[in-house]
């Protein structure tokens, strides 16, 4: 028994660790607990060494004092307050009106406007509810197909996830101990091409089926001609203003991804005051969500340390290693095995458990395959953005369904009763876009330089801003390499942010795990 | 029982009083930050201090947050094969989690941690950069952290064990508030 035991201790967690998690314990704290109880049962085995978990006070106080890991919640504070601030509402009613008289028009507007909200903050469930209460109804009203409206909103909304500043992007380079400069470079094209590929498919579906999306009628436009474009211009200028303040002193080099997010949430407070928007209840409705979504995600992370000091321990990252590189076909191999795996997992876990538990143990062996890991993590990035989507577990189509209407209702303007959305059609809308979502997996494998290439591109960029201003130019530099505590202002100079990996594997040298 | 529920209400209390205390934490931390950053670039100014600050604040709104987001029912679970249990069998799940996870972890935590706490706040341990914040506080909120975590999790246990009883409704019902959380709340709602 215990020989059994000792020879098969890794498989034998992991797949504790999926019995677990699929009772419906808390996620963070069913792999705490494994962790723990398998190390004490390594010790009494004598697999581990009796000092492992003196680690692990430090090992949280890593987390505690990791910078990255701030911008969780300042973007998700960002992204609450801003779904209130009416910004999208302007945008939506504006963009709507500027490409209504086109079939297709007010798809159209979700997928630029979806864009623009992703490019402003990383949460999905404020873009998906914001699109979802205004264009939804206006869609129903004007005859659109229903798949086609629910799908083209809950998609657009999911594009938060892979635009930068993306939430699921700091995760994994925090996870793959790369710089989030880096990642967002990389991530950027990925995230225009899916927006264009959506487009694209709201025009196949237009030139196929005209009926399914229908122009708007005049008067459903009161704006016209200049007057249309002045307010075009106006309502453009807050997402605008966002998008410099988060991304733009991000590459530029001014701030890191955390102070960025601060500095849209800063940013974010300030519109919704200018609105009129900002009431006691919204701060304090907001100031919770984010804090409990802080302590959730913070925590599974807090497990997943505890599982994988144990898991490492007991030579379970090896044995994972083997798995994936004895596959045959090599790095080709691996990716077409890891994205099927992700693919499947993305059904029934979401990003944050994808990102910590999965992502560990991938990013070594692909590391180690000589993948690059901004690559690597902007495919997984695409990828679980499917997690969103899928039916019936996905959090994009959940939060469409809250808002979209159930049951018949009365149309005001139209004064005819409109059919509710059934879940259905929900699930079916956003089936088309799953499938985009693979194309676009095998488009960033299929062109790496995709990624790439635009990170060296920017990797150039901060230094021709220091150029054109001459004098400052030591001072700047200065004071980029001064403060020791901000990560890394520029991409590629990262050493701050390598986390989890090396350590570890010290850890593991220290201890003296036995080899097979 | 009676006894012990009235425990369990005292913990709801504290925990719940102690989140909204905290969560205010979120909105400090957002204007510090963003003040660091203006001041850095602005004025040239860049205090190790106020930097730190930041992450202080985020470990205060986690570790002293995490009684308050169980007492939501809120640290997420994968319900995709649990969805399909009835709700005895969710409750009976919740009382051996608690008993044989939730519990067991937390204090071996405090007790892994709190050493660690006392080496600092005796030796006076300081922040190794220049103009850095003192260690102790940030090295007790874990294992305070922990402890608000265990004490919310006896109030859960004893709340699902009288719940299993027929003493009082369904804890997680009543500590739902829908209206306000809407990236979370809305989509488990649906869920059902």
């Amino acid at each position: 028994m215990s020989a059994f035991l000792v020879a098969n201790i890794a498989p034998i967690m992991f797949v504790g660790l999926i019995v677990f998690l699929l009772i419906g314990f808390p996620v963070s704290f069913a792999l705490a607990a494994l962790g723990l109880s398998f190390g004490l049962l390594g010790i009494q085995l004598g697999l581990l060494n009796e000092a492992l978990f003196q680690a692990l006070p430090e090992r949280i106080f890593g987390i505690m004092a990791n910078d990255t890991l701030l911008a969780v919640p300042f973007f998700t504070f960002m992204g609450l307050i801003l779904e209130r601030s009416g910004m999208a509402e302007d945008l939506l009613d504006t963009i709507g009106q500027l490409f209504g008289p086109i079939r297709g028009g007010l798809a159209y507007a979700v997928v630029f406007v979806g864009a623009l909200l992703a490019a402003t903050t990383g949460v999905v469930a404020a873009s998906v509810i914001s699109m979802g209460l205004i264009s939804l109804p206006i869609m129903l009203r004007y005859g659109y197909d229903r798949r086609l409206a629910t799908g083209v909103i809950a998609a657009s909304g999911t594009l938060a996830q892979i635009i930068p500043p993306s939430l699921v992007l700091i995760v994994l380079a925090d996870q793959l101990g790369r710089s989030v400069g880096d990642m967002y470079a990389g991530a950027i094209f990925p995230g225009l091409v899916l927006t264009a590929l959506y487009a694209l498919y709201v025009l196949g579906v237009t030139l196929i089926y005209p009926k399914a999306a229908p122009a708007l009628p005049p008067e459903a436009r009161p704006l016209r001609g200049w007057k249309l474009m002045g307010r075009v211009l106006f309502v453009l200028i807050p997402p605008l203003a966002l998008i410099f303040l988060v991304l733009g002193t991000i590459f530029i080099g001014v701030a890191t991804p955390t102070e960025g997010g601060a500095m849209g949430a800063t940013g974010a407070l300030i519109l919704a005051l200018i609105n009129r928007r900002l009431t006691f209840s919204l701060m304090r409705q907001a100031m919770n969500s984010t804090a409990k979504l802080t302590t959730f995600v913070v925590f599974i992370l807090v497990g997943s340390t505890v599982f994988s000091l144990t898991f490492r321990g007991v030579n379970g990252d090896i044995w994972i290693e083997h798995l994936l590189t004895s596959l045959p076909g090599g790095q080709v191999g691996f990716l077409i095995v890891v994205n099927l795996l992700t693919f499947f997992l993305a059904f029934f876990l979401d990003f944050f458990e994808l990102a910590f538990i999965i992502v560990p143990l991938l990013g070594p062996v692909a590391d180690k395959l000589g993948i690059d890991l901004i690559w690597f993590g902007v495919l997984l990035g695409v990828n679980m953005q499917t997690s969103f989507m899928h039916p019936p577990f996905g959090y994009a189509l959940f939060y469409l369904r809250s808002v979209a209407p159930a049951k018949e209702y009365m149309d005001k303007i139209l004064r005819k009763p409109i059919q509710g959305v059934t879940t259905g059609q929900i699930y079916w809308g956003a089936v088309p876009f799953v499938v985009i979502q693979v194309i676009m997996v095998g488009i960033v494998i299929g062109f790496p330089g995709l990624v790439t290439g635009n990170i060296e591109k920017l990797k150039f960029d901060p230094s021709k801003v220091k150029i054109e201003v001459p004098q400052e130019t030591p001072e700047e530099q200065k004071q980029d390499e001064a403060p020791p505590n901000f990560g890394a202002p520029q991409p590629g100079a990262a050493p701050a942010e390598k986390s989890e990996a090396a350590p570890a594997d010290d850890l593991q040298n220290a201890f003296g795990a036995p080899k097979k | 029982m009676k006894a012990l529920l009235a425990l369990s209400r005292a913990i709801d209390f504290v925990n719940e009083h102690i989140g909204r205390l905290v969560y205010w934490c979120v909105l400090i931390m957002v204007l510090v930050s963003a003040a660091n950053a203006t001041s850095r670039y602005a004025l040239n100014l860049a205090s190790n201090a106020w930097l730190e600050l930041q992450w202080y604040l985020f470990a205060v709104v986690f570790l002293l947050c995490s009684g308050y987001t169980l007492l939501h029912n809120e640290h997420i679970r994968i319900d995709v094969v649990s969805s399909r249990f009835s709700r005895q069998t969710q409750i009976w799940i919740d009382v051996f989690g608690i008993l044989l996870f939730l519990l067991p972890m937390s204090l071996f935590i405090m007790w892994l941690s709190w050493p660690i706490f006392m080496n600092a706040w005796r030796s006076g341990e300081i922040s190794g950069s220049a103009g850095g914040l003192i260690r102790w506080p940030v090295r007790l909120l874990v294992p305070v952290g922990f402890f608000l975590l265990s004490i919310q999790g006896l109030s859960e246990l004893i709340k699902r064990v009288a719940y299993l009883q027929g003493l009082i409704p369904d804890p997680v019902e009543q500590h739902k508030d829908p209206g306000l959380d809407l990236m979370l709340e809305v989509g488990k709602e649906e869920n059902k």
